[in-house]
This record gives structure tokens, sequence and C-alpha cells, in this order.
């Protein structure tokens, strides 16, 4: 993603991890049913949203992230059994923990996205897009070495 | 490399370290290159005939890939999953030496195994490929956003060259397949994909929750368009369910849970007590005739009594009685109350003591028909199904006909009578958008059949559109309107009742003639549409199926697996899938009994390659790896005194919760390792490949 | 030992933002020290002998053989000390969880200058001082000029200072791993720059409770080490303890579990982890009742979750400075 000027510079970097059962074919219903959403978002596909590591969502911010989007299937339909009840686990601390970091847990969003809900995928990236767009980008990678004296 | 002490040699790791702190942030995707491994690797972006590059300017993604590092090429080609474009990679792989893919093309579910293949064919392991979904990730969903979508499809093939060159071949164990076969539910569908199996000699279980075999066709007055007797075609194939020697059929049974995976399905089944012994029974319909206990009859629906000791039709197989435990006084209230049955049975057949029974089998390949329901039209206000008497569906109006032609007339009809076309389809208020496909048809063969009965009948259809798109239908609707039947386009809106004489009245616009008629009518047939049944959606939940908008079953492909489903070795035949005729239903289920043989002849298959792997110098053995994995892959053992956690990779589907649970870093999940997924991320937020430039 | 005087090795010790302890853990070398005193050649210890930092300055680049140096980096004082021993030194090891990874001090990382000044200097109740005077980098008194180094707004690690060799991690190092460093870089048996002088396994590797770890675990409730009685004989996860064990790099010894308390993860994530506070989480959350998961209500989920009072303060408890958002961001 990147913040060419030609794309303006104020451009919101979102990071979705899309599981390859519901959520990603999720995603592909909402394009082969040609819903239009901002560009804004770059899908990684993991085989499960289990598989998503915390850490990997902290490099993202640090990264230069505005937000993350975790997609996974709705609970109870994960293709492997219950993989998705252990990243609900783990998001809602986390999103807790960020919060102790300084960084709003609205930049971290967790949600579910069935093969067949298109739509739901489309307003989901939206909504996200738009939140972030309020709140910024999170710069972390300078203040990091600010000394204030 | 030299050691600092030797007994401090099993406390520090010979290697240097993958990264030490120091270098956590210095380098970005270049830290991922091996520059000595000197990859070749080939990028192709795809036009799609103009879906993709009509609005993504695909040359441009071409030429800035080119400049990637690593890319030893990078073109654009108009379709690269026909023959032609796999022929370009396999060309370019011969004389590029390239050991790497990238497509840019469309959803990876549409062409990863094509290129796998295509990899394979040229010599490189499968999974040296990436797909970047640029069509549904990109051109589709932001046609509005031209620019932007040529610098996404830009990324997003990006982040795929970033993953490729990462990517390692991986290999996979072979598992055992059987030719074992589970078939929920015993419709036509059911019926006709046991038989296709068992004649084929594989070993089938046939799964029905209702006491007989049959499902819904064995309602059916007769079938459009050639006006078969329905239950003489399908009684024979009942007959031979039972008959089959390969086949094992259970009856007033349901699948309660399904563990494992494809060639090794572990299946529990409930068989409800039928409180008669089938094999003592002899069907002489004693007991029927004493039994005080009258309740509407599911197969007449409920247009007429039953006992609660009876036989579930005429030709129902088992052709056996069985108590309905729910209104039967003896097994309602205990003790000894009434058991006439029991008292007047000539074969002691009657046994109030029979408990349900727990089967547990295994299997190898599950075919899912568990049919459709009518859509219950009382949720349609408008029409008072249910509150007037002389509103009917679709599925009663075949019993009456049935009854009639039998000579045991189920009600009086009268002599006018209306069809009303799309109810519980088409229609967005009760949330049914599709068409039933049925509806249109039976309504033509119900009409024409009522007024060739009785001339003097006075019978018209309301219609919304007449759909007679399959074999013989035009020439059958060409038929009915002959007969005489009045066909009118229009919707009524709402039907009344004369609180007297019970007659129904019609309101409609006429749209062809763009008239208003107003009539009324002896007896209001409403052709209801199909919805997915309540057993579809229990078996979902078991076997974790994936459902269309519409609620019925998601097939793979709609084009190239429309019986396969997204979980290997489950199948979906018949109405499960979506509304559909019986000759499509039969068509379908054996084309799913031959997707499953193609499966179960292969007397093996792969395991999935994409598995845990552990690093036995990291792992501690805390054991969160074992806690977590759905399929009880993983297990502590012993490895040198010491204990550390150890994959099986026939057991392991590959969902990674291990490696995102793992403390360590040590479970990894090949193909999407934590150093994979990193440098996708890199990528995506175009992190800055330049030593030393990131933050 | 029968080289000449002359030739002995130079080493030196520094601390920066620590409590003391590693410098006692170097003493607590006990006979141990003599011999390593014997073969080296101390040339700058604060703590124990009176060098000045114009000794240190007077010497030549590199000659010192290595600096151990204990403690974040919080101040420029220390900054500057640090960058001359970099300087001065052939090889330098960063000593103990401070300097390793950031360590207790790196928890001032959720705040910054301001805040800390003004719990210190004004909301502290045992402070007085209405006036909200702080501490300042000079001071005019009739004398001349008072100076004080600049206080960050960061606690830094070594290795986000200067160029580090080597690491001994802990709370302090144990005596064993002190050892056999300093042995092995006498005799110039080293692992490759950059590696941590430590096992490369977790904890639960060599915890004398794992023994006891039944083979899932499912955690149902969340305790803190004060609300039960921990049985000897059972591992603290099993009992619904968090403890940072099975992301917490092995060699210490397991003092802290032979004490009856959980481990809080001072010897460092692993060799492969980069972000040791969410590794921690992860393991914890994905076990937050498993055995039920399914049939658990929302309720109760957040009942569990909420016994996770700080868990930026628990999970991060000893690396923060090291993690990869490092601090509190600075709006
Ligand atoms: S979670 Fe990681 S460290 Fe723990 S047993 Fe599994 S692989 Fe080993
Ligand atoms: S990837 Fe890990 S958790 Fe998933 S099935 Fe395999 S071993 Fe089990
Ligand atoms: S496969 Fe979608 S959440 Fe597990």
């Amino acid at each position: 993603m990147n913040n060419d000027d030609n794309y303006g510079n104020n451009v919101p970097q979102i990071v979705a991890f899309c599981c390859n059962w519901c959520s990603y074919a999720g995603a592909d219903a909402a394009g082969t049913s040609r819903l239009q959403t901002k560009p804004h978002f770059r899908i990684i596909r993991t085989m499960c949203s289990s598989r998503v590591e915390p850490d990997l969502i902290m490099e993202a911010f640090r990264k230069g992230a505005w937000g993350v989007l975790i997609l996974g299937c709705h609970p109870g339909d994960c293709h492997y059994k219950n993989g998705n009840y252990k990243t609900d686990r783990r998001i809602r601390l986390l999103r807790k923990t960020l919060a102790q970091f300084g960084i709003e847990p609205e930049r971290l969003r967790l949600d579910w996205v069935s093969a067949s809900e298109g739509a739901r995928f489309t307003r989901i990236v939206d909504e996200t897009i738009e939140a972030v767009q309020k709140l910024g980008p999170l710069n972390l990678a300078v203040p990091c070495e600010v000394i204030h004296e | 490399m030299t050691r600092i002490r030797p007994n401090y040699e099993d406390r520090v790791s010979a290697e240097k370290p993958e990264e030490t702190i120091y270098e956590r942030w210095v380098g970005g995707l270049l830290r991922y290159i091996d520059e000595e491994k000197n990859m070749r690797i080939g990028v192709y972006v795809c036009h799609c005939g103009g879906n993709i590059s009509e609005v993504v300017d695909v040359k441009k993604v071409a030429a800035l890939m080119g400049e990637q590092a690593d890319v030893t090429l990078a073109r654009d080609y108009e379709h690269m999953c026909s023959e032609a474009g796999q022929k370009i990679v396999l060309d370019d792989i011969a004389e590029h030496n390239l050991d790497r893919i990238v497509i840019a093309a469309c959803s990876p579910q549409f062409h990863e195994k094509t290129f796998r293949a295509t990899l394979v064919k040229a010599g490189l392991n499968p999974y040296m490929l990436e797909i970047a979904n640029i069509r549904e990730q990109c051109s589709w969903p932001h046609f509005d956003y031209p620019d932007y979508a040529t610098l996404k499809a830009k990324d997003l093939t990006n982040i795929a060259v970033a993953k490729v060159r990462l990517d390692e071949p991986l290999g996979s164990k072979a598992i055992p397949i059987g030719k074992r076969v589970l078939v929920i539910g015993g419709g036509i569908a059911g019926i006709q994909a046991s038989l296709d199996l068992g004649d084929a000699g594989f070993q089938v279980y046939l799964v029905e929750k209702e006491p007989s075999i049959g499902g819904k066709m064995a309602q059916l007055s007769r079938t459009f368009p050639t006006e078969d007797c329905s239950a003489c075609i399908l009684s024979p194939k009942m007959a031979d369910v039972p008959a089959n020697s390969n086949i094992t059929m259970l009856t007033n049974s349901e699948v309660v849970s399904i563990n494992g995976y494809v060639g090794n399905f572990e299946a529990t089944i409930h068989e409800k007590p039928r409180y008669v012994d089938v094999d003592k029974c002899v069907t002489c319909r004693v007991c029927e005739e004493k039994c005080p206990v009258k309740v509407p009859d599911e197969f007449q629906e409920g247009m007429k009594n039953r006992k609660a000791i009876y036989v579930p039709f005429d030709f129902a197989v088992p052709y056996r009685h069985l108590i309905d435990e729910s209104v039967c006084l003896r097994l309602t209230k205990g003790g000894e109350v009434c058991g006439l049955c029991q008292k007047v049975c000539p074969h002691d057949a009657v046994d109030f003591n029979q408990q349900p029974r727990t089967h547990e089998i295994v299997v190898d390949t599950i075919i899912v028909a568990t049919g459709y329901d009518v859509f219950d039209a009382r949720l349609k206000k408008a029409y008072g199904f249910g509150k007037y008497e002389n509103v009917i569906n679709g599925l009663q109006m075949e019993r009456i006909i049935s009854c009639d032609a039998e000579g045991k007339p189920l009600r009086d009809i009268g002599k006018r009578i209306a069809f009303i076309q799309c109810v519980g389809s088409r229609d967005e208020q009760v949330g049914n958008e599709y068409c039933s496909r049925i509806c249109c048809m039976y309504a033509t063969k119900l009409s024409q059949l009522l007024k060739r009965a009785d001339p003097s009948r006075e019978v018209y259809v309301f219609y919304t559109d007449l759909r007679s798109f399959g074999k013989g239908f035009e020439e059958y609707y060409k038929r009915a309107q002959d007969t005489g039947v009045k066909f009118v386009r229009g919707r009524p809106a709402e039907l009344t009742e004369d609180r007297k004489t019970k007659k129904i009245t019609i309101k409609v616009e006429d749209t062809l003639s763009r008239q208003m008629l107003e009539s009324e009518f002896d007896l209001v047939v409403l052709s209801t549409g199909m919805v997915p049944s309540q057993g579809t959606e229990s078996i979902s939940k078991i076997l974790r199926l994936n459902k269309s908008p519409d609620g019925f079953l998601r097939e793979a492909h709609p084009k190239f697996k429309p019986v396969d489903t997204l979980q290997e070795g489950v199948f979906v035949a018949g109405t499960v899938q979506g509304p559909k005729d019986i000759p499509d239903t039969v068509a379908q289920a054996s084309a799913a009994a031959s997707r499953a043989i193609r499966l179960m002849n292969q007397g093996e298959l792969e395991a999935e390659p994409i598995t845990a792997q552990i690093n036995e110098d990291l792992c501690g053995a805390c054991g969160t790896c074992v806690s977590v994995c759905p399929y009880d892959a993983l297990k502590l053992v012993e490895k040198e005194e010491k204990k550390v956690a150890e994959c099986n990779e026939v057991l392991c589907k590959g969902c990674g919760s291990c490696a995102g649970a793992c403390p360590t870093g040590a479970a990894q999940q090949k193909h999407f390792k934590t150093t994979m997924i990193r440098a996708m991320l890199d990528a995506a937020l175009g992190v800055d490949a330049t030593p030393g430039k990131e933050a | 030992m029968s080289k000449p005087k002359v030739s002995k090795p130079k080493v030196a010790f520094y601390w920066c933002a620590s409590c003391g302890g590693c410098e006692e853990a170097v003493v607590d070398l006990a006979e141990d020290i003599l011999t390593v005193a014997d073969a080296v050649d101390i040339v700058f210890w604060p703590v124990a002998l009176d060098f000045k930092k114009k000794d240190i300055e007077a010497m030549q680049d590199a000659s010192i053989a290595v600096s151990f140096i204990n403690g974040a980096i919080r101040t420029s004082e220390q900054e500057e000390m640090v960058n001359l021993l970099r300087k001065k030194s052939g090889l330098v090891v960063a000593f103990g969880s401070c300097a390793h990874l950031g360590g207790i001090p790196g928890l001032a990382n959720f705040s910054d200058k301001a805040g800390i000044f003004e719990r210190a200097y004004k909301l502290a109740p045992t402070v007085t001082n209405p006036d909200g005077i702080y501490p300042q980098t000079e001071t005019q008194v009739p004398e001349g000029s008072l100076t004080l180094p600049v206080f960050y707004d960061t606690v830094k690690t070594v290795d986000q200072t200067i160029d580090v060799d080597y690491y001994l991690p802990g709370c302090a190092p144990p005596p064993d791993l002190i050892l056999n460093a300093v042995t092995g870089i006498l005799e110039g048996k080293l692992p490759g720059k950059g590696a941590v002088l430590a096992p490369d396994k977790s904890l639960c590797d060599t915890c004398p409770l794992a023994e006891y770890k039944p083979e899932k675990i499912s955690i149902k409730d969340i305790k803190r080490p004060h609300e039960v009685v921990h049985d000897p004989e059972q591992c603290f996860l099993a009992e619904g303890i968090i403890c940072l064990g099975p992301a917490t790099r092995s060699g210490c010894g397991e003092r802290c579990i032979k004490a009856g308390m959980p481990c809080r993860g001072c010897f460092g994530p692993t060799r492969d982890v980069k972000d040791m506070g969410t590794k921690v989480l992860t393991s914890i959350a994905s076990l937050i009742g498993i055995e039920t998961e399914e049939e658990m209500s929302e309720e109760e989920l957040q009942k569990v979750l909420a016994k996770i009072v700080d868990p930026g303060g628990l999970f991060f408890m000893y690396s923060l400075p090291s993690s990869v958002l490092r601090r509190r961001r600075i709006k």
C-alpha cells in the first residue's frame, strides 16, 4: 500500500486477514456481485482466522497500517470446527492491550463473514475504512524515538 | 563454529540466530531475499478477456512487476487459464529456467488447482505458485476507482511476489480411502445415489429420518410432463433399496454428529424406536383397527387421519407398522395404560420397551440429500392459508388427485378451481428471491389433470411468468391450454372468504389485458415453492457446509463442481442444493455417486500438504498447541530425553491454530509460516525494502 | 594462567537504568569472581571501583575486551556513556533483563516524561510540591549552573542505542550463565554475534512442574496468584494462574517456580519471537475455556477476560521497550 501523491497523501491503509473458507470467499462474492467498496484495503489470505498471530497485528500497526481487520467464519461455522473461537478470545484481549498502548481499539476489528455474504463484507470494509479515516494515521514509527524536552 | 564449553552446547544454539534483536527493525523486504538462491520468478498478469483489463492497466502492472527484485520476467496475456495461456507459462519455465510463478488473475478458488497442475507439468513443485486475486478483489469491486485499482493490482501482485520468494516445495502423505458411503436423506435423490453406489459395489449406509424412505416424490400424483404415476415409478426403486445387499438402510434415524475427514468420517446415528419389531410384524393392520388415537396423517397432508400405530403409506419401505410415541397413550402416559395393539397383535410384534439405538459408523465419503420443505404458506398472510378451509397448497392437491384416482376422495373440490403461482418464491416480502422452478409445471400438470378428469370444471392459473424451460415443458403447457385451463397473468394481492359459502374471491389485475378481474372459486390452490429443509439446517452445521444466500447448500463450483462441496469427500444431491425437478434431482444424485466413486476408486488420497511443523529446537513442550488442535493431531512426545510437540500429518488439516497460539514460534504452518505472512504484510504496507530505512 | 600481567584482557562494567541487582549478581559469583578478577583487568566499574569517565575517554578505541552493560537507557547520560563504551570496547554484552529487553524500568513506556514527573514530583502521597517544580536540565545557583541529564520520554534497550554483541538475560542473570559467558569470552569460544547466551527452548522444557501438566489445558477461570493456594504439584496454567513460562527462554534455574511463583518472563522471548507480550497473550487467550468454548456465553467469557486487569503490564512486564510497539503511542 502506498501513500503515493497521485492518490492523496492521507490514504488509509488497512490490512484485512481473511480465512480461506468463509470470509475470503465472501470477499470474492462481493467482487462477483460487483459491489463497490473503497479500495484502501489489502487482503492477506490464511487458511483459518486462528492462524493470525497477534504479533503480526502489532507489526501491521507498527509498519503503518491505520487499521486491521480480521474476518473469519461465523461462530460454529469455522471450516476447522472451532478456530474462530480462539481468534475471538485473542482479539478481545488484544484490543484491551492495544488501548494501553494508546491505540484506539476501533482500529482492530474482528467480524464474521460467510461465503455468501458479499454485501456484509462490503459493509464491514467500508465501515472500517470510514472509522479509521476519522482516527487518522497512527504514525508510530517516528514518535517511538521522540524525546520531549 | 566454536562453542563456549562442552556442557554449554545443549543450552546454546549452534546456528546464528535467525534474527537478532538488534536486526529486528533493520531491513524490510530485502531481508527475505536470499541472494545466493538466485530466484527466477515469472509473473503473469491476466486480462480475463476484459474483466480485468477494462479496469486495471494490466500492461502497467506487468511492467512494474518486471522491475521487482528476483522477477525474471513479467507478462500480460488475454486468458491465462486457457491452454494457450498455460503453454506460455510452460514455455517460459523451460526457456528461462523459472522456479516460481505468480499469476495475477481471478480468485484462487477458480484456477489455483489449474496452475498447480501446470507447474507439475513443467517439473516444478506445485506449491511454488501464488495467485494474486486482481479480479474479485480489484477490477470488479473497484471499477469506480480505476486509477487506484491499477495501484492496488500492483500491490496485490507484489504481495504474491513477496510470498512466492519464500515458498517452499511441499509434499504429502497418502491416506488410504475405502469404499464406504453415508447417504443422508432417503428421498429420490438419496435412493438414486444409494442404488448407483450399491450396484457399483460400494458399501452404503442410507439414513432417513422418517419411518419410510421415499421422500416428497412418494406423495406426488403424477410427474410432469410425461404424467407417469409417481408412486408406480418410485415404488420399485424404493423396494430395490433393502433388496440390495450393499445397502444398509436406517429409517427413523438421524445423524447427530460427524467427525473426521475424507477416508475416515466417524458418524453417530440415532435410531428412534418403532416399538414394533419389524421382523415379527406382517402389517396385518389388526392393531391399527383397535388403536383409539386418531391424528392427522402427514402423508395425506393432514386431510385424513391415521392412528397412533400405523404404516406411513401403502408402499412404504420398510412396509411395517410403528407407533408414534408422541401420541400413543401408553407411551405418553406410561404404566399399563391402553396397550390394545399389543393385546391384539397376533405376532407379538409390539414392544413398548424398545429403546433408541445409537449406531457408530465409519465411512469414506458422504452424500447429503436432505431435500426441501414446502414453503409454509401461512407466512403469506394475505392468502389466508390455514385460516380459509378452501385454500390449500400444491402438495395437498397432489394428494387429492392421487386419492381420487384410487377412488378414495379426500375432500370435495367443487367446480371452480384457481391456482396462484409463486407463493413463497420470487417474493422478497417472505425473504425468498429465488424461483422454485417446479411450481409452474406442477400447476400446469395439476390443472389439466383436474380439467381432463371433469371437463365441466373451470380451472384458472394466475401466474407471474410461466416458465416452461425443460424438455417437453412448453409442449405440455400448450396442451394444458388446449385442454381448457385458463392462464391469467397477474398476482392476486389478497383472497377473501365468504363467511357462509366459504367460497374464495380472488381480485387480480390481468397484466396483459390491463383489466381488473374479480371472481369466486370453490377451491384455491397455492403453488407453494421450496425452502431449505430443517434437516439441511442441522446437517450443514454438523458438516460445516457453506450455504448460498438462498439458504440451500452451496456447491464447490457452480459450473464445474455442481455436486462437490468445499469439504473434501462430501457431496450434495437434489434439492438440498437448490430447487429442481425430479429428472434434475436424479441426474445430480447419479453425479454425486459417480464423484464419490471417482474419489474412492483411487484407493488412496493425498493428505493435506499444508500441515503444521514443529521446530524442535525451540519447542519447550508447553502443550498449548496440543490443547488447541481441533483434530488431536499434536502430541507431546519424548525425543532425545526431551519432550517436544509432534504433528501427525495425516490427522492435521492445516488450519494453523497451533501456529497462531504457540508462544515460542516453534509451531509453524507450512506454506503459511510467520516469515511468509510477515513478508506479505510488509508488501501490503509498502514497507521500504532498503535496509536501514525502515523505522 | 601463566600469561604476563600486561596482556590481561580489560573488562568494564556499567549500569544504566537498573536496580543494582545485576551488580549484586556479579558480586554473587563469590569465589568464582576471584578467578575472573584474577584473569582480567577491570578498568571501569562505578559501583565498586573509583575510575572516572575521563579514564575511559583516554583509552584507545576497542581496547577494552568486553563491556558488560546492565540497565535500560532512559537518560542522555546513559546514552552518552554506552556510546563511549561501545567505542572503546571490542565486545558489548547487554547484561540482565533491562539492558536486554528494557525490563521493569521499561514499563514506564506506558507513560511519558510528563506523566512520570507529575507522579513522582507532585502526585505521590509522600511529596509536597504546591508550585509544581520539576527537575530541570540546567539550574542557576549562585555558585554557577547545575546540570542534570535529559530524561527521555522513552526507555530504550541497550541494543536500540548501540550495537550489542551478546545478551545475558535474566533479572538478574544467574551465576552459572554469567560464568559461562565470561569464560567463553576469555577463551574466545563464542556463538554467532547477537546470540542470547542461554538455551533456546522455553521454560516449560526445564520446569519442575511440567510433569504435572495435564495433556490438554483449558483455562476455565483466571486467578491471580494471591487468590489461590498454589499446589506445588500442579502446573500454574492448569490452576488458572497466568505463567509466562511457555513463552520465556529457559536457563534461569526456575528460581521463581521453585519459590511458588509463576514465571514473569525476565529471560525474554525465545529466538524467533519479536513480540513476547503478544505471544503470551495468544497462548493464554487460546486456552480460555477450550473445553466449552462453543457453549460459553458472552457474559461468562467477558467475566474470565476481565480477570486480566492489566494485560499490558502483565504480558509485557519485562519486554515493553523491546516489543514491536515499544511504547504507548504519543499523539
Ligand atoms: S505450543 Fe509451541 S512451544 Fe508449546 S508445545 Fe506446541 S510447539 Fe511446543
Ligand atoms: S495446523 Fe495445527 S492446530 Fe491445525 S490441524 Fe494441524 S496440528 Fe492441528
Ligand atoms: S476457517 Fe474461517 S475462521 Fe476458521
